[in-house]
């Protein structure tokens, strides 16, 4: 099987090296795991193209988490009993396969947060907070999500440290030169997106870390919308932290993941104070519990946990090189497909993408154009995405965007350019 | 289920492609700003009263199909309006589309925006300009916001 060839606009850094024939993913088995796909929208079958905002799931996952209630719903770590020793495991044991995932050193670098804001918060509140003086900088880029501006934001307020911003071209490509410039003696963290959820682009950490590890500069990144995509191995990167999300990547809503390199999370005062995340109490004085649940305070999502255990399973069975080559095609033919379009301008054309396709078209507010094409049974996004400074900094005040998973069909893609075209027909 | 052409009517495009009363108002009047985070659809609204009447209203802004031609019809709506007209209007319309009643005597081109009523995301975008302008009239300053 040969790969389609690169658009002028992009390649999709998802294509994978080898060149001998690649699994091919089976997209109409694999729909048959998703069973709110066969829904209906106004009368047309649904097209669920806004996976970077939130992911479907498979059966498999919701056969768990029912299971869980039904059959070992219990607290976690506190019970001598049968069922509360049964949670304790599978709660453990989800820990334990999201540290095979991304290939973390030791299961008590995994942290599980609410999701990457929760993430990004803690590590603002207990590492900003404990070691940045007024003056300190914090290095995050033009394309963040609000989610990696306003936690620091809030720490700059609280301790005079200064927020500084990587520029990005009009491709929405980061600007490494100006990185290197921007790294100085005062700065103390780099925090940026691995993939942008607005432009799609992918960003070059490994070499961001370099250069930020070559000045003693720890690095966070948001992986909310890599982790879904491409393996992501923390020891081949060498980034200090790793956020991500459950429900973006085919797990359950209220779960995620702060992987921390372990003498990182070990110097970070707690969190949130309570129960779970204590050795001992009493009134004079309390000692806290060691990692990783120092940063677990109270009764966990222990479904949610056990739900992205399953989540991961699942991504597992189907083979990266599968999903990989998948979303590579029909990111390409939705690239091409769209830009046949007249008046339709793509905002985020990198050379290397993830399935992400945002753009404006013109003389239609991306507002309108989502309802059409909503009528149509279609699901897409628009807004700012949560990406606010990005817009403005594309000078639009939204955009539409459809985002891919490797359950999406070409045939669907059909679908939303019929509907683009419909939209054109309502507003000529 | 709801015909899109219920939504986009001749008369909204109509409006949203050549806004009336599009412009800002010189000086001796007052502006206030309106914001939907959710969607960032933006307007200003500019009122100049005399007495109790709106001499003159006018707007600025970004945004959707719907706001902007909702905005537009109620600048034409409420110019030479008293005080008292004005807000009984606002709350016919307003009534209108949060489903609150069906009247419309005193809406008069503004009753096409009773479609708005089966796409309910976009009711907020409808009603800013609206709530924007209400604010004016009672002369507050801060930024109004849908959410």
């Amino acid at each position: 099987m040969s790969l389609p060839t690169a658009s002028p606009h992009t390649r999709s850094r998802l294509a994978p090296k080898k060149t001998t024939a690649l699994p091919k993913l089976d997209v109409a088995r694999v729909r048959e795991d998703f069973p709110i796909l066969k829904q209906t929208v106004h009368g047309n079958p649904l097209v669920y193209l806004d996976n970077a905002a939130t992911t479907q799931k498979p059966q498999a996952v919701l056969d768990v988490l029912t299971r869980y209630y039904t059959t070992m719903n219990a607290n976690v770590h506190r019970g001598v009993h049968q069922l509360s020793e049964r949670a304790t495991q599978e709660y453990e044991g989800a820990r334990a396969k999201v540290q095979g995932f991304i290939n973390a050193a030791e299961a008590r670098e995994i942290i599980f947060v609410r999701g990457v804001t929760e993430a990004i918060n803690l590590v603002a509140q207990t590492y900003g907070r404990k070691n940045f003086q007024p003056g300190d900088e914090i290095i995050i880029s033009a394309m963040e999500h609000h989610s990696n501006i306003v936690p620091w934001q809030i720490l700059c307020e609280e301790n005079g440290a200064k927020l500084r911003i990587i520029p990005i071209n009009d491709e929405g490509e980061l600007l490494l030169d100006e990185y290197e410039r921007l790294l100085n003696p005062r700065t103390k963290l780099v925090s940026v997106v691995h993939v942008s959820n607005s432009l799609g682009t992918v960003n070059p950490v490994k070499r961001i870390i370099e250069l930020a590890h070559s000045r003693n500069v720890p690095v966070l990144l948001d992986g909310a919308q890599s982790a879904p995509h491409m393996p992501v191995n923390v020891q081949e990167l060498d980034c200090d932290f790793y956020t991500f999300s459950g429900h973006k990547i085919f797990g359950p809503t209220g779960i995620g993941v702060l992987y921390g390199k372990a003498k990182l999370l070990e110097a970070m005062p707690p969190y949130q104070g309570g129960g779970d995340m204590i050795s001992s109490v009493t009134f004079e004085k309390t000692t806290y519990n060691v990692l990783p649940y120092k940063f677990e305070a109270g009764t966990p999502d222990i479904a949610g946990a056990i739900g992205l255990g399953a989540a991961l399973d699942y991504l597992r069975s189907l083979g990266w090189d599968a999903v990989m080559s998948h979303e590579h095609e029909l990111l390409e033919y939705a690239t091409a497909a769209v830009s046949e379009i007249p008046g339709l301008r793509l905002i985020g054309t990198a050379k290397e993408k993830a399935s992400v396709l945002s753009f404006v078209l013109e003389g239609v507010h991306p507002h309108d154009l989502g309802t059409v094409l909503d009528r149509e049974g279609i699901a897409i996004r628009t807004g700012h995405h949560c990406t606010q400074p990005l817009m403005d900094r594309f000078g639009v005040p939204a955009t539409a965007r459809a985002s891919f998973a490797f359950y999406n069909t070409k045939e669907e893609i059909d679908v939303l350019v019929r509907g683009l075209h419909k939209v054109q027909e309502v507003f000529a | 289920m709801s015909d899109l052409r219920e939504l986009y009517q001749q008369v909204i495009l109509d409006h949203q492609r050549k806004p009336r009363n599009f412009r800002k108002l010189e000086e001796n009047c007052r502006h206030v700003e309106g914001f939907n985070p959710l969607c960032g659809d933006k307007v200003t609204v500019y009122l100049k009263l005399e007495g109790d009447v709106v001499k003159d209203v006018s707007f600025q802004g970004t945004g959707c199909a719907i706001s902007t031609a909702s905005a537009s019809m109620m600048t034409e709506a409420l110019k030479g309006k008293t005080l008292a007209e004005a807000e009984k209007l606002f709350t016919e319309f307003h009534d209108l589309l949060t489903g609150k009643s069906d009247r419309t005597d005193q809406l008069g081109k503004l009753t096409v925006f009773a479609g708005v009523r089966e796409f309910p995301v976009r009711v907020k975008c409808a009603t800013l300009p609206w709530h924007t302008f209400q604010a004016a009239l009672h002369g507050e300053e801060k930024t109004v916001s849908t959410e």
